[in-house]
């Protein structure tokens, strides 16, 4: 349904300018409603993240086969990982969905104060999620995990198939954290958006989009985790540092 | 569409299910049911709170079929890529050729 109800001089979110109209606050002129304009919007956004499907689907792929093909090694550099950790990153994204779909609702409703709280609980969770990251890469360092470098020693038979295992390790949490790192940059500019009030009951698109991709990024992490850290929980095999 | 707001309520019991299937994933990892097992109830129950996530948290129970479509769309690119990819591998010696 399309909103026609809102102010006469208006400070566009769209284009900066303000002049006299007769259609609604942050509505482009391209669009006929804000229903289209969202709707363009989420399509876009869609788009984009079925093209990031593809992309990590690639890195998926690839550790399916290596999986398959060594099963042994693959198990053994697992150990390697701390579940644990994992498993808090893991709790960390799930939360930070929840509190980004919050924030998502409060802007829906309008609501400024409340999306800016929302928003800002979201970053941080990312932070918790980035730094025990940073824990796990510094361990994987210390411990000569670093595929590619002359001192990798994982220990264990199959070291070759193992080093590839740590290569996969890396790119994939890696690019995760990559996105992740954005992430909480797009949602911090947003919060900032919305802080300046530049969203309404009628026009959130922004914070809803971020929103998609954020959760997305922790879809990736839901099967990050049990693919990469929880191959074989069994306390004879872990390998605490 | 765009104007309909998920009530709060929604996200904190879809949230509640997530909380659920994470203890679900490590505890199932635990119990060793053989590797094939164990990995088609891994992804089973990823697959389950991807879905949760998609249909609630981004709003896609709540959009129009084109949305649907585009969302649908990356799975099913991303399920033919995983087809091709793991049965070329997969076959890989099947049928043996003849040297000249």
């Amino acid at each position: 349904m399309s909103h026609s109800s809102s102010t006469t001089t208006v400070e566009h979110a769209v284009g900066g300018h303000s002049h006299e109209h007769g259609h609604p606050q942050g509505l482009a002129h391209q669009f006929e409603n804000l229903e289209q304009q969202h709707q363009s919007a989420s399509l876009g956004m869609w788009a984009f993240l079925v093209q990031e499907i593809m992309f990590f689907g690639g890195v998926f792929a690839a550790y399916a086969f290596l999986r398959w093909k060594y099963p042994e090694a693959v198990m053994i550099a697992s150990h390697h990982l701390d579940w644990k950790l994992g498993g808090i990153n893991t709790l960390a994204l799930l939360c930070s969905s929840l509190t980004m779909a919050m924030g998502v609702h409060a802007a829906q409703e309008g609501h400024r104060k409340e999306t800016v709280r929302w928003l800002i609980l979201t970053i941080l969770l990312g932070m918790v999620f980035l730094g025990i990251k940073y824990v796990e890469y510094s361990d994987k360092i210390e411990h000569h995990l670093i595929p590619g470098t002359v001192s990798f020693n994982p220990g264990g038979p199959h070291v070759g198939q193992q080093e590839i295992f740590f290569w996969l390790y890396f790119v994939m949490t890696g690019i995760h954290a990559l996105h992740m790192i954005v992430g909480i940059g797009v949602v911090a500019w947003i919060a900032k958006r919305a802080h300046r009030g530049d969203f309404t009951r009628e026009y959130n698109n922004p914070v809803e989009m971020t929103g998609l991709y954020w959760h997305f990024v922790d879809i990736i992490w839901i099967f990050l985790y049990p693919l990469l850290y929880l191959i074989d929980l069994t306390t004879k095999g872990q390998i605490h540092h | 569409m765009s104007s309909h707001i998920v009530p709060k309520k929604t996200y904190y019991t879809i949230f509640a299910l997530l909380m659920v299937l994470l203890a679900a994933t490590v505890l199932v990892a635990y119990l060793n049911l053989g590797q094939t097992l164990n990995i088609i109830i891994a992804l089973t129950i990823a697959i389950v709170k991807a879905t949760l996530v998609i249909l609630y948290f981004m709003h896609v129970k709540y959009q129009d079929k084109l949305t649907w479509v585009f969302a649908g769309a990356g799975f099913v690119w991303l399920v033919i890529m995983f087809l091709f990819l793991l049965s070329d591998y997969i076959s890989r010696g099947w049928i043996p050729f003849s040297e000249k």
